[in-house]
C-alpha cells in the first residue's frame, strides 16, 4: 500500500471497529433494545462476541502480514485493533457490572440528576456481593477478567512513548501477553455456555489456526535460519508458546 | 388482543400490550439521552421493529380458547404477549433464544396424541381433542423463572394434571411421572447434536399431583404458540422452567426417578428436583435475583424467592428434606 493511502485506511479501520458500539446505540434509540426480551442479556452477550471477534482480528495481522512482503504495512494497524478490543471488553465489564449485576442504573441516574451522588456507591454496596461471589467463585468470571486485565495492561503501555522507555525487546515480551488474552477469552466463552452449545467453539477454533500458524513460522524460521545468538531467545518464546 | 381480568388481579396490574407500545415518555427520554449521538435512523423503523416483536409474523396462528378465571393466579405485572413468545427455550428448534420463534412453524400439531404408558391400569393414547375437553380450561398467570436468571409472569391456559391423571389411574406402585417431548428430525431440522433427544423431564407423584402443576394447553388466552410448546405442555411454577416439558408426546409412569435430560447432561448444574431456591447457586451464576422480563423498556432485577413464591402450597412436600442437597 502506497503510505499516501495509510490515513485513509486507518479512518476506515476506525470506522468499521466503531461501527458494532455504533450499532448497539442505534438499536438502544429506535427501541429494539427496549422492545427486546432480556436486553441486558443481549447487551451483555453483543459486547463479549465482539470484544473476542476483534482480538481474533487483531491476533490475524500478524500471519495474515507474513503472507507476502507486500503486506507488511498491515502491522501499522494492529496496535489500533488491539486497542479497540480493550474498549469492547471494557465494554463488556461495565455491562456485567452496571447492567448484569443488578445495579439499578436508571435508579443511580435520577439519584445524581437530584442532586444526591450518595447514590452511586449505595448501589454499588448493593451489588458487591454477589460480584464479589462471581470473582471468587466462578472460573469462567476469573479467567474473563484476567483477560481484561492483560488487555488493560497492554492499552497502558501501548503509547509510543512507553515503548521507547521499556525498549523494544521488553515491550514485546510484555504485549506477548496478547495471546494469552485470546486463549483466556475464548475459555472464558467456553466455560460460560451450556453443555452441547458449540457456537464457542468456532471462535477455539479461529484462535487455534492463528496460534499455530505463528507456532509453525517459528518453527520454520529456527530451522532455516542461521546459528546466531538469537537462537537462545527464539528457543525460549517456542517454549513459552507451546508450554 | 384480548386479556381476561382475573379475580386476584386489580386490572391496574394488567399492562396491556397497548400500553407497551405507547410509552411515549421513556421514548422521549431515550431520545434525549442519545440526542447528541448523531445517529440517524427512521423512526418508522423504529416502530415497526417494536410491533414486529409485540406481534412478530413469526408467531404461529393460534385459537382462541373459552377460558375460566383462577384462584391460582399471580398478581404481578404481566410479561407482554411478544416478549413471551420471541424469547424461548426450546432447544430441538435451536439453542439461541431467538431461534425457536423463526423454527419452530414447521412443528405439526395435528393430529396429535399423548401416549399414556408405564404403570397405569390401562396403557392407552389420548388424543389432544379430548384432552382440550377434559376439565374447563382456566386461565392461570404464572411466575417463570429460568434456571438463566430471568423470569416472565404468563398466563397460562390449561388445568391440574392431577385431573388428568385422576382419569388414568395409576397404579399405587407409581412413585414417578416421567413427561417425552416430541423428537422428530423432519418437523425439527435444527435439532442440535450433543443431547440425548428426546428431551425428557419428571416429577415425583406428589408434585405431580399439586394442583399447582399446570396440564398446560395455551397462553394469553390463545392455543400455545409453537415456540412455547404446542400443543401441550407442563408448567411447573416452584421449579426452574426446564422442568416444564414442552410439546409432549408420551407420559409414562415409573417406580424409579426418571431419567431426564439435563441432570444426565450436568447433573452438578441441573438437579432432578431444580425448585426455585435463591440459596443454591448455579455452579455458574448466583440464583439469589431474577432479570423481570415485563413491560418495562428498562429491565428490573428483583430478589428470587424461594420456591419462586410459591410456598404456601408448595412447601410441604419438602418437609425434612436437604434442599441444598436435593437441589
Amino acid at each position: 500500500m502506497p503510505p499516501r493511502l495509510i490515513p485513509a485506511f486507518k479512518v476506515l479501520v476506525h470506522l468499521a471497529c466503531l461501527a458494532p458500539f455504533l450499532w448497539l446505540l442505534e438499536q438502544y434509540r429506535n427501541g429494539f433494545l427496549a422492545a427486546n426480551a432480556d436486553p441486558v442479556n443481549y447487551v451483555t452477550h453483543f459486547t463479549g462476541h465482539w470484544t473476542l471477534w476483534i482480538l481474533l482480528t487483531c491476533l490475524a495481522v500478524t500471519p495474515v502480514r507474513r503472507l507476502s512482503p507486500k503486506l507488511s504495512w498491515l502491522v501499522r494497524f494492529r496496535r489500533l485493533i488491539g486497542l479497540y478490543a480493550f474498549f469492547y471488553g471494557t465494554l463488556h465489564l461495565a455491562t456485567y457490572i452496571f447492567l448484569f449485576s443488578g445495579y439499578d442504573l436508571p435508579g443511580a441516574l435520577a439519584g445524581i440528576k437530584a442532586g444526591h451522588p450518595g447514590v452511586i456507591v449505595d448501589q454499588w454496596k448493593a451489588v458487591w456481593p454477589t460480584m464479589r461471589d462471581d470473582v471468587l467463585k466462578r472460573r469462567f468470571i476469573q479467567v474473563g477478567l484476567v483477560a481484561w486485565l492483560i488487555l488493560l495492561l497492554l492499552a497502558a503501555t501501548s503509547p509510543k512513548f512507553l515503548l521507547m522507555a521499556l525498549g523494544g525487546k521488553n515491550w514485546q515480551r510484555i504485549h506477548r501477553l496478547v495471546y494469552l488474552a485470546g486463549i483466556a477469552g475464548v475459555v472464558h466463552f467456553i466455560w460460560l455456555v451450556k453443555p452441547g452449545v458449540r457456537e464457542p467453539w468456532k471462535d477455539g477454533a479461529v484462535l487455534a489456526v492463528l496460534l499455530l500458524a505463528r507456532i509453525g513460522w517459528w518453527v520454520r524460521k529456527r530451522l532455516a535460519g542461521p546459528p546466531s545468538r538469537k537462537t537462545e531467545s527464539q528457543k525460549r518464546t517456542l517454549q513459552d508458546v507451546s508450554g | 388482543m384480548h386479556l381476561r381480568k382475573s379475580d386476584d388481579i386489580p386490572s391496574s396490574e394488567i399492562t396491556p400490550e397497548g400500553a407497551f407500545r405507547a410509552q411515549p415518555e421513556a421514548r422521549a427520554n431515550r431520545r434525549r439521552f442519545l440526542a447528541g449521538a448523531g445517529l440517524l435512523g427512521a423512526g418508522a423503523l423504529a416502530g415497526a421493529a417494536i410491533r414486529e416483536l409485540l406481534r412478530p409474523d413469526s408467531v404461529q396462528a393460534t385459537t382462541k380458547l373459552t377460558t375460566v378465571a383462577s384462584s391460582y393466579s399471580a398478581a404481578d405485572q404481566q410479561t407482554p404477549f411478544g416478549k413471551a413468545t420471541s424469547y424461548n427455550n426450546f432447544y430441538e428448534f435451536g439453542t439461541n433464544k431467538d431461534e425457536p420463534a423463526r423454527n419452530a412453524h414447521t412443528l405439526q400439531t395435528r393430529p396429535w396424541t399423548v401416549q399414556i404408558a408405564g404403570l397405569v391400569k390401562q396403557p392407552r393414547t389420548i388424543d389432544i381433542d379430548t384432552i382440550l375437553k377434559l376439565r374447563p380450561i382456566e386461565s392461570r398467570v404464572y411466575r417463570h423463572r429460568c434456571v438463566e436468571a430471568w423470569s416472565m409472569v404468563i398466563p397460562w391456559d390449561g388445568f391440574s394434571l392431577s385431573e388428568l391423571i385422576k382419569t388414568l389411574d395409576p397404579l399405587p406402585s407409581a412413585k414417578y411421572v416421567q413427561f417425552i417431548s416430541l423428537v422428530d428430525r423432519k418437523q425439527m431440522p435444527q435439532l442440535p447434536g450433543g443431547y440425548d433427544w428426546p428431551y425428557s423431564e419428571g416429577l415425583r407423584m406428589d408434585e405431580a399431583m399439586n394442583p399447582l402443576t399446570l396440564l398446560c394447553v395455551g397462553c394469553y388466552g390463545e392455543t400455545l404458540p409453537n415456540q412455547n410448546g404446542a400443543p401441550v405442555r407442563v408448567v411447573v411454577p416452584w421449579k426452574y422452567g426446564f422442568k416444564s416439558g414442552k410439546s409432549i408426546v408420551k407420559i409414562n409412569f415409573t417406580d424409579k426417578q426418571p431419567r431426564t435430560l439435563w441432570n444426565e447432561l450436568a447433573p452438578n448444574e441441573y438437579g432432578f428436583y431444580s425448585n426455585v431456591n435463591p440459596a443454591v447457586d448455579h455452579p455458574r451464576w448466583s440464583q439469589a435475583h431474577e432479570r423481570r422480563i415485563d413491560a418495562s423498556a428498562f429491565p428490573r432485577t428483583i430478589p428470587t424467592q424461594l420456591f419462586n413464591g410459591y410456598g404456601d402450597q408448595v412447601a410441604s412436600l419438602y418437609t425434612g428434606m436437604n434442599l441444598k442437597k436435593y437441589y
